[in-house]
């Protein structure tokens, strides 16, 4: 029987059950015996000039080894001339826009690195308190509309704050024929990424070679990063990636304060290890959404949407850290599920003095998403029709796939109006309307409201970088998969050793999967954009092929019989003459017989176009008019990211989506205060969803592959965070629209959904 | 200052700072590297042991205050090679991703059904209200202490009372077979 689709419970887990894993900051290989401890001196001002940095008094404390500033570093030259302009590539922006590894005369966020200190034990927090920076305050901008004033500038040779802008379009034609046209304002907030370890680096220089381990979800793409920044050798350095504690975009790579490590181990000679605070982690972590966007929707009063604009204006935060990749998507993402004639979409980015904004789970399309399904709502109330009859009468129908969107993009396939359907029939929509025009009639204070939000997203954006997968078969029957993929929690060695499984008939058991060390696996892309399993689990698949295809080859030269007639039973992993049940060989046999008893595939897979996995969330939540309160009561998910290679996993990937956006849409909200200060920076702060915040999810399956690799899959990473976030905001307002509120901002907290409510109720009492 | 304790039943004497926290004892004295450090500010439970078998935040507690009590960290849980029911239902149940909050879920819910051997999916949520985690939504961790408890077949959220009187259909398995065919 085939293991594909099947119920496969992980391979990782029972060495994470049962000794917690290694994360970095757990490791105790000899190199790190005696690590020094690295603590960063990070600034207290949202903006200011550094006048003068005096480390005397932390360098005569017990136990401090050094104390190293920008100036300490004299060995690495300038970062290449850049135009600053944006290449489209996901990387940061250089010339005036460029970010230091320390900063160099000014900071332009609370929590920028100034400094580190180095200590042979845990003095590094008291130690950092005795560097003494001198500051001279500078006006801060806070939010991207202050930015765009432009008043204060963070890069004053950039002459803007603007770093990077693709105007939208300002013509009012498509609108104007329109029976109907709604305008909203909306705030897609800022929030934490939170992966429950946050960053750590340990980093050894010896005999020429530098060995840094990081949290991160691409080794290979961090080897490279440390190659360019050091001036070495990308074979000079190893990085090792070993167990990580979430990532959700946050880890992409490595930034500065990673660079900034390993570059000390090998000024100072000594190992290195840090793993910041979660207080250090909310303030210089990379955090995610920060959008203000008008939308602009218009169509005829039959339901059928004829023109949407999406003007997004993103808070880079103080350094544009991936360009403007976010914007990029999020404008990309636009039409959403619709077939709308005319749609208008651009952007502005704005650097402001606060954290820097990079991928959050989603990274840019749950704000397309949001937008457009907020839009959608807005356009059917103002109708007065059903918001699920508006979205079937838009939906790109299903024989129109591949489709050419008005922004560029090429949906590959998609069944949007039965994704919908499946999530209503099990949602019991008609059943959930009755409920709703029940409590409205009684008056309670607890009303109940329905959102819906079908969406369209883009998994493996950059399919041409591609991944890369090395399959090794052993003459004891064993496999080795070396995967330039990543993982982080998604389940990857259960995942590939299923593709081993069910190619070669190698059981799992007898399968291991490497991953995360540059020194085994040179080349590789890692994870990201929901990626691994289209790009990396194709590699695999097509490695075990071409293994399959070697295999062939001895097997019939050790049973005398032609390559057409050899076959291998999967069931049973037995290489057979057709018809000749006697003439079995073990893959240990056969492996046996190649060169070095070890048959070998080396591959990359790379795909064609991204793939477009769709869905419908419908969320049911109970507001208290009179207290404001919301209580998400269900959550019913389609999300289709094509054939399923192993529902435990994809069901997790969902489950934890999910949360993640319904935390976004009812309480985590990264908040500033005027001059920069961060007012959320600790867990005790930050609105983190907790359980008793949710409820069980309730997901239906539903599987439309696609044609672009042989797997038929698309990514499910992102796919709950995507759908979750619109569909609970949806339903918040839903609950209280009787009541006049046409749109509430995230995250709805009691307070905003009070007053959104009491707004309503004065506009009708005048 | 000295302190004694037992972790996982051995008998441990350390000479250590007053300041230590007992998280930072498991780590860097005992070498027991599964309690996890997730804040500073104890609200995220990663570092949850058990203290002579009661659930605590091990980053809110002193080495020293620990002297003379018994420890149980993660390590401790399986028997004989064979994982305590609480490990063996996150693994049946999926009930993690990255691993990173794992112990101390698994700590806090060896402790929450100590206390309540059959709880409700409420009283599972509430009893870890103190305890984080990114990747899993909590849907499967929910699970895995159901099904631990033995109550998974009663309070599955396929057998969820109806909430609030909603109607609606009884959650749909995720398991059944909606298999799409790619456009013709």
């Amino acid at each position: 029987m085939s293991i594909m689709g099947t119920r496969v419970i992980r391979t990782e887990d029972p060495r994470l059950l049962t000794t917690g894993g290694v994360y970095v900051d757990d490791l105790r290989t000899p190199e790190l015996n005696r690590a020094a401890r690295v603590t960063f001196v990070r600034s207290p001002l949202a903006h200011a000039r550094i006048t003068g940095i005096d480390a005397s008094e932390a360098l005569s404390e017990p136990g401090v080894i050094a104390v190293l500033t920008v100036a300490d570093m004299d060995d690495l030259s300038p970062p290449p001339p850049s135009s600053g302009e944006w290449d489209g590539s996901p990387a940061p922006l250089g010339g005036p826009w460029a970010e230091p590894l320390l900063a160099v005369d000014t900071v332009r966020f609370v929590g920028e690195p100034v400094a580190v200190v180095i200590t042979d034990g845990n003095q590094g927090e008291d130690a950092a308190s005795l560097v003494f920076v001198d500051y001279d305050p500078l006006p801060v901008v806070v939010g991207p509309m202050a930015a765009l004033a432009d008043e204060t500038l963070l890069f004053p040779a950039a002459g803007t704050n603007v770093a990077v802008k693709n105007a939208v379009s300002t013509d009012d034609a498509p609108f104007d024929a329109c029976d109907v046209v709604v305008e909203q304002d909306i705030v897609n907030q800022r929030v934490a990424c939170l992966p429950m370890e946050g960053r750590a680096t340990a980093a050894a220089y010896a005999d020429g070679k530098l060995t840094v381990w990081t949290s991160s979800q691409n080794a290979q793409v961090s080897r490279l990063i440390l190659a360019g920044a050091l001036g070495m050798a990308p074979d000079q350095i190893r990085v090792i990636v070993p167990d990580v504690g979430g990532g959700f975009g946050a880890k992409i790579g490595i930034d500065r304060d990673t660079i900034t490590i390993a570059w000390a181990a090998r000024k100072t000679g000594r190992a290195l290890r840090w793993a910041e605070t979660r207080s250090e982690n909310m303030v210089a972590m990379t955090q995610g959404r920060a959008q203000l966007q008008h939308i602009k929707i218009g169509g005829s009063r039959d339901g059928r949407v004829l023109a949407y604009r999406l003007d997004t204006i993103q808070d880079a935060g103080a350094y544009a850290r991936v360009g403007g990749t976010l914007p990029f998507f999020t404008c990309l993402m636009a039409p959403g599920a619709y077939d709308i004639p005319d749609v208008q979409a651009g952007f502005r980015m704005a650097v402001t003095n606060t954290t820097p904004i990079a991928p959050y789970r989603g990274a840019g399309r749950p704000e397309a998403t949001a937008a457009m399904e907020r839009a959608v709502d807005l356009f059917a109330a103002e109708i007065g029709m059903d918001p699920a009859e508006v979205r079937r009468r838009n939906f790109v129908a299903p024989d129109k796939f591949p489709f050419q969107t008005k922004t560029g993009a090429m949906y590959d396939t998609g069944r949007y109006a039965d994704a919908l359907d499946k999530a209503l029939a099990a949602a019991g929509y008609d059943g959930l309307r009755q409920e709703q025009r029940r409590r409205r009639d009684n008056g309670g204070p607890k009303q109940l409201g329905i959102g819906i939000s079908s969406y369209v997203e883009i998994t493996a954006p950059d399919p041409d970088l591609g991944e890369t997968a090395k399959l090794e078969v052993n003459d004891n029957g064993s496999a080795t998969v070396y995967t330039g993929s990543s993982a982080h929690g998604q389940g990857h060695e259960t995942a590939w050793a299923m593709l081993v499984q069910q190619e070669l008939g190698i059981p799992m058991e007898q399968v291991t999967v490497l991953h995360g060390d540059t020194d085994l696996i040179p080349v590789g892309v890692g994870s990201y954009g929901s990626r691994s399993l289209q790009l990396g689990g194709s590699a695999v698949h097509k490695a075990a092929l071409e293994v399959k295809d070697e295999a062939r080859h001895h097997a019939a030269e050790m049973l005398e019989a032609a390559e057409a007639d050899v076959v291998l039973d999967t069931s049973t992993g037995l290489w057979q003459v057709r018809g000749d049940p006697d003439t079995a060989l073990s893959w240990g046999q056969v492996a046996g017989h190649a060169s070095g008893g070890t048959l070998v595939a080396d591959v990359s897979f790379i795909q064609d176009r991204p793939t477009f996995p769709f869905g419908t969330h419908v969320s049911v939540v109970e507001v208290d008019t009179e207290t404001g309160q919301v209580r998400l009561l269900r959550h019913v998910t389609v999300d289709d990211a094509g054939t399923v290679l192993n529902p435990v996993l994809t069901e997790g990937q969902r489950h934890g989506g999910i949360a993640q956006g319904a935390a976004q849409a009812l309480l985590e909200e990264m908040l500033y205060d005027a001059d920069g200060n961060p007012l959320t920076s600790t867990l005790a702060d930050y609105a983190v969803i907790s359980p008793p915040d949710l409820p069980s999810f309730e997901l239906v399956a539903s599987e439309t592959p696609t044609d672009l690799n042989p797997l038929g899959v698309k990514g499910i990473g992102e796919a709950g965070s995507i759908g979750s976030t619109p569909a609970v905001q949806n339903a918040v307002v839903d609950a209280v629209a009787h009541l006049g509120v046409r749109h509430i901002d995230i995250p709805a907290t009691p307070q905003r959904v009070w007053m959104a409510i009491n707004e309503a109720r004065k506009a009708s009492d005048q | 200052m000295k302190v004694n304790l037992t972790v996982n039943g051995k008998d441990i004497t350390a000479d250590v700072e007053d300041r230590m926290l007992l998280v930072h004892f498991l780590r860097d004295v005992a070498d027991l590297t599964a309690t996890n450090v997730g804040c500073d500010t104890t609200s995220c439970g990663a570092c949850t042991v058990l203290l002579d078998g009661e659930s605590v935040k091990s980053c809110t507690v002193l080495a020293a205050q620990a002297g003379g009590h018994e420890i149980t960290t993660l390590e401790g849980l399986a028997r004989d090679g064979t994982m305590h029911p609480v490990q063996r239902a996150f693994h049946e149940q999926h009930g993690l991703q990255c691993g990173f909050c794992t112990p101390g879920m698994v700590m806090a819910i060896v402790s929450l059904l100590r206390e309540n051997p059959h709880p409700t999916e409420e009283q599972v949520r509430t009893g870890l209200e103190g305890n984080l985690c990114r990747c899993t939504g909590y849907h499967n961790i929910v699970r895995a202490a159901l099904a631990a408890a033995g109550g998974l077949e009663e309070s599955s959220p396929q057998a969820m009372p109806s909430r609030g009187g909603l109607g609606g259909s009884p959650p749909r398995d995720s398991t059944a077979e909606v298999r799409g065919e790619v456009p013709a």
